[in-house]
């Protein structure tokens, strides 16, 4: 894993006594609060609907178990005992005192993290895929770029003060893992010949103007990236608008000009930044070097194979295993989506159980997903019943990934300042409905998406079936949007008609599966797939009934 | 011309980023009945005007619905009323505080 040079170390250093100072002489009154403002979100604290809230970044979602056993640390010591881990590759306390964040940096800086550029109009943390280095489907593991991406947005002197924020996400795997579509930009690893480089995605984006990215370059070399990628920025803080925020983001920058005169100004620019970067190799190779794969063990994996003989295991087995690039391993996916419980949530408790099992059997490595899940990426096969075993033992070996309850939501009006409506209660209820009615396995893999505005931390408009909470007129209701997808062939939702009132959101989802389930064509038909080959109009009636359908 | 709405001013408590409601008698109470409910338009701006220069004590201070209720003054919004209570999914906030 890569562990921080002493450049890093004083950085992260320096700005937790920077911030030090600046929570001081907030408390003494020195500086306003609009003073004080930029400085905090420029440190990953906002200002929520009941306290304040922490965003600390998860560069690229990976930790080992020392991170994590302090993430638990700060939530028993400044917190309320537990983490939520967010759409991107973060974890965000909810409670924190204003006086206590800077002892809460300190302890973050202990173990090499931060929430530097977590809010802001700045490049926010880099995600990838949480598969990366573990994937049998990889091309090669993206995350020494994610942290050489790192090093060159944090504090970048031009890019602190962007017309909005900016997200990139990369993988290094055809099947997009990343939501690479829905970035600012996005990078996909392309080999041609045997040369490995990126395919540039631009200006895709959720929020109230959904857009998938468009590929600017085809195949951008390692060489050529960091150039190409300034160049992009560079072109964007020019021509961004700065007049209006719901114009702000690169999206619009590159559907107002078009893709192709904004390619021919990115071009310019990197035909002129091109000579002043050189792609230190050397340095490239010692990044590299942290994140080689570990020592993978020859080990028989007959306790595997005989625990499948429980069917319980096998369950799990079943959704929360993914392959493993070595066939005596296997990524294993712990779902953070308990029935009822909320996604994303980790108690102390959980998070030094997670710690430990990647200690004792996952080469001291974990992830978080974007879909609110924590990895263990390398599990040789044999340890897998008792990996299950302890989880099972932690509450934490809920066998649903990709399942229906495996909803990523926002926190929603339960917590945020921005929101309209509640998203958490909303997964709660579908989680446990449709457990109760026994549906979940039948229904089989489903990705429903939930946000609480139409800033879509929930992904919404990914989402199999998407949910959007609104106000309308002072009571809380609920859009679905059908057809999305977060993959490779990303696709936006549409909106399926009227929303629903928060006690009939539950039921019409349950209509809309029923229908699902009579007009599949067999048990191995998706509901995606469904859609794709049916089109909406099945499902609207499911909703709405047939008058409805015909009215609109 | 239409009636003017009721309202409380709120913020949120610099300190420890609480919800808490401005009373009649210059305090920031962390509970909504103890609010001022004010009925009269000039007066609520002059009473925001005074929140805003209680930076020290109070951050992002605004008017909110609110109406007479039977311990005192009640939000309207749903927004308002979580903000009164805490988050749905943990007895967290001041719902944790009552009980």
């Amino acid at each position: 894993m890569y562990r921080y040079s002493d450049f890093d170390e004083a950085f992260t250093r320096a700005r937790v006594a920077q911030f030090t100072q600046q929570v001081e002489r907030r408390l003494s009154g020195a500086l306003t609060e609009d003073e004080f403002r930029p400085l905090r979100l420029m440190n990953g604290l906002y200002l929520q609907l009941h306290a304040y809230m922490l965003r600390v970044a998860i560069p690229y979602g990976t930790l080992n178990s020392r991170q994590m056993r302090q993430l638990a640390h700060i939530a028993d010591t400044w917190d309320k005992g537990y983490g939520h881990f967010t759409t991107r590759q973060n974890i965000q306390f909810n409670w924190p005192k204003l006086g206590d964040v800077p002892a809460i940096l300190t302890a973050l800086a202990d173990v090499e993290m931060h929430a530097i550029q977590t809010s802001g109009n700045t490049i926010r943390n880099v995600t990838a895929d949480h598969f990366a280095g573990a994937a049998a489907d990889e091309i090669a593991d993206p995350r020494p770029i994610a942290e050489l991406l790192r090093q060159w947005s944090t504090d970048h002197p031009e890019f602190q003060f962007l017309p909005r924020k900016f997200k990139i996400a990369i993988t290094g795997s055809p099947n997009d893992r990343a939501v690479t579509r829905a970035h600012d930009i996005g990078l996909r690893m392309v080999r041609q010949g045997d040369a490995a480089g990126f395919e540039v995605i631009v200006g895709g984006g959720l929020g109230r103007t959904p857009m998938i990215g468009q590929i600017i370059n085809p195949f951008v070399t390692v060489d050529d990236l960091l150039p190409y990628l300034e160049a992009i920025l560079a072109t964007y803080n020019e021509a961004g608008r700065r007049d209006n925020k719901y114009k702000a983001r690169i999206k619009i920058t590159v559907f107002e000009n078009g893709l192709d005169a904004f390619r021919a100004e990115v071009d310019r620019r990197f035909a002129e930044l091109r000579p002043r970067f050189t792609l230190n190799r050397a340095f490239l190779a010692e990044i590299e070097a942290a994140f080689a794969p570990p020592a993978f063990r020859n080990a028989p994996v007959d306790a595997h194979l005989l625990a499948l003989g429980n069917p319980a295991y096998a369950d799990w087995a079943q959704t929360n295993l993914t392959e493993h690039r070595n066939a005596q391993y296997a990524i294993v996916t712990i779902s953070l989506k308990a029935h009822g419980e909320t996604p994303g949530d980790a108690s102390s408790a959980q998070m030094r159980v997670l710690a430990d099992l990647a200690q004792t059997y996952g080469h001291d490595e974990l992830r978080i997903s974007h879909e609110q899940n924590v990895i263990l990426p390398h599990v040789h096969k044999g340890d897998l019943p008792a990996v299950w075993a302890a989880l099972t033992e932690a509450g934490l070996a809920t066998a649903n990934v990709g399942l229906l309850s495996d909803i990523i939501a926002c926190p929603g009006m339960d917590y945020c300042a921005l929101a309209t409506a509640r998203s958490i209660p909303v997964a709660q209820a579908l989680a446990t409905h449709f457990r109760d009615l026994g549906l979940e396995q039948e229904i089989g893999a489903l990705k429903i998406k939930i946000s609480g505005c139409i800033n879509a931390c929930g992904h919404h408009h990914v989402g199999h079936i998407g949910i959007l909470g609104l106000d309308r007129a002072g009571v809380e209701n609920y859009q679905i949007t059908l057809g999305g997808d977060a993959t490779e062939n990303a696709a936006i939702g549409e909106r399926a008609g009227p929303g629903f009132a928060y006690d009939q959101i539950v039921p019409a989802i349950e209509r809309l599966l029923r229908a699902y389930l009579d007009v599949r064509a067999d048990a191995q038909e998706t509901f995606a797939d469904a859609f794709r080959r049916l089109g909406p109009d099945p499902f609207k009636e499911a909703l709405y009934g047939t008058a409805a359908r015909d009215a609109a | 011309m239409p009636r003017f709405t009721p309202k409380t001013v709120t913020a949120n408590d610099l300190r420890s980023g609480d919800a808490v409601w401005l009373t009649a008698d210059d305090r920031w109470s962390p509970n909504h009945h103890d609010a001022e409910l004010i009925e009269d338009e000039a007066h609520a701006q002059l009473r925001l005007l005074h929140a805003h220069r209680q930076g020290q004590i109070v951050v992002g201070a605004y008017l909110a619905d609110a109406r007479q209720g039977p311990a005192g003054p009640e939000p309207v919004h749903f927004r308002e009323e979580f903000r009164t209570r805490g988050p749905s999914n943990y007895v967290h906030g001041k719902q944790a505080e009552r009980a």
